[in-house]
């Protein structure tokens, strides 16, 4: 761990456990906050990371003991990046339906890669599909102007 | 189901009004209690009229979102009615983001969604 005046990082390798997304969020809300962060911006940084990494440990790992998360986290005054990282086969996020589908605005499942993508300000899966990295930059544009993973043509929203 | 965890149930007239303990309803296992404190509410206690007050709640993600969309589909089953109030501005927009505000009849305060049943 460094403490830089400028930016806080960590890394961390995470159970696949329920509830192990706690070792990583509890610091990072933190040092949003000591970086003077607006506490709407900080809830939006909380419900993606929470997302991402539950995500990596639910369907990911798929709760495998013998498989961790590893979750990279850089905060300073105006940014943030988290990368989130599974030992799962990876998924193609293209092919998960849009939960705002009129018809399936009633299904219980599927939200958090929307959430994910409306609270950040980039959202990049690799090729793999194993390995997320969330950013949230305060002086970017809106979400729908800048980034072309917002757009609701590309038919998951 | 009389004892609960993670919500406050109380009735007044034929509206049951719930209200939750925790701040953060985030945790893996406490959503499922979550969950199965609420569909006991319909599946258990025959429930026909359910106030969700979300006073005090900061924080909930799409698990918790499930088990909301969840529950509101037993209701309806049921032939029952479901209404949330006192929604803090961050929770409300991950509602209107999802568009879920259009499955479920969120109301500002707890007196007009009692006032709507």
């Amino acid at each position: 761990m460094s403490h830089e005046q400028e930016s806080w990082q960590h890394d961390y390798e995470l159970p696949s456990e329920r509830g192990s997304s706690r070792i990583v969020l509890d610091e990072l809300l933190a040092q949003l906050g000591r970086f003077g962060w607006e506490q709407s911006d900080i809830f939006g940084v909380h419900l993606a990371a929470e997302e991402a990494i539950v995500n990596a440990i639910l369907h990911g790992n798929q709760l495998d003991p013998e498989k961790s998360v590893r979750v990279a986290c850089k905060v300073s005054p105006r940014h943030v990046r988290i990368r989130v990282t599974d030992e799962g086969p990876g998924f193609k996020p293209e092919t998960v339906p849009d939960c705002t589908r009129e018809d399936r605005l009633d299904m219980p499942g599927g939200r958090g890669l929307l959430l994910m993508r409306s609270f950040m300000t980039t959202i990049e899966y690799n090729d793999r599909g194993n390995s997320v990295l969330l950013e949230k930059d305060l002086d970017a544009p809106p979400a729908a102007e800048c980034d072309e993973t917002a757009d609701e043509s590309d038919g998951d929203a | 189901m009389s004892q609960y965890r993670r919500i406050d149930v109380s009735k007044t007239g034929d509206v049951t009004l719930v209200r939750f303990q925790d701040k953060k309803i985030l945790d893996e296992s406490m959503i499922e209690e979550f969950g199965a404190e609420l569909f006991g509410l319909v599946d258990l206690d025959n429930r026909k009229a359910i106030l969700l007050n979300f006073d005090g709640v900061e924080f909930l993600g799409s698990a918790a979102l499930g088990k909301l969309i969840t529950l509101d589909r037993k209701v309806k089953s049921h032939k029952g009615r479901l209404k949330l109030s006192n929604i803090c501005p961050e929770i409300l927009e991950v509602f209107q983001v999802t568009k879920l505000n259009r499955v479920f009849d969120i109301r500002d305060t707890e007196a007009e969604a009692m006032a709507a049943f």
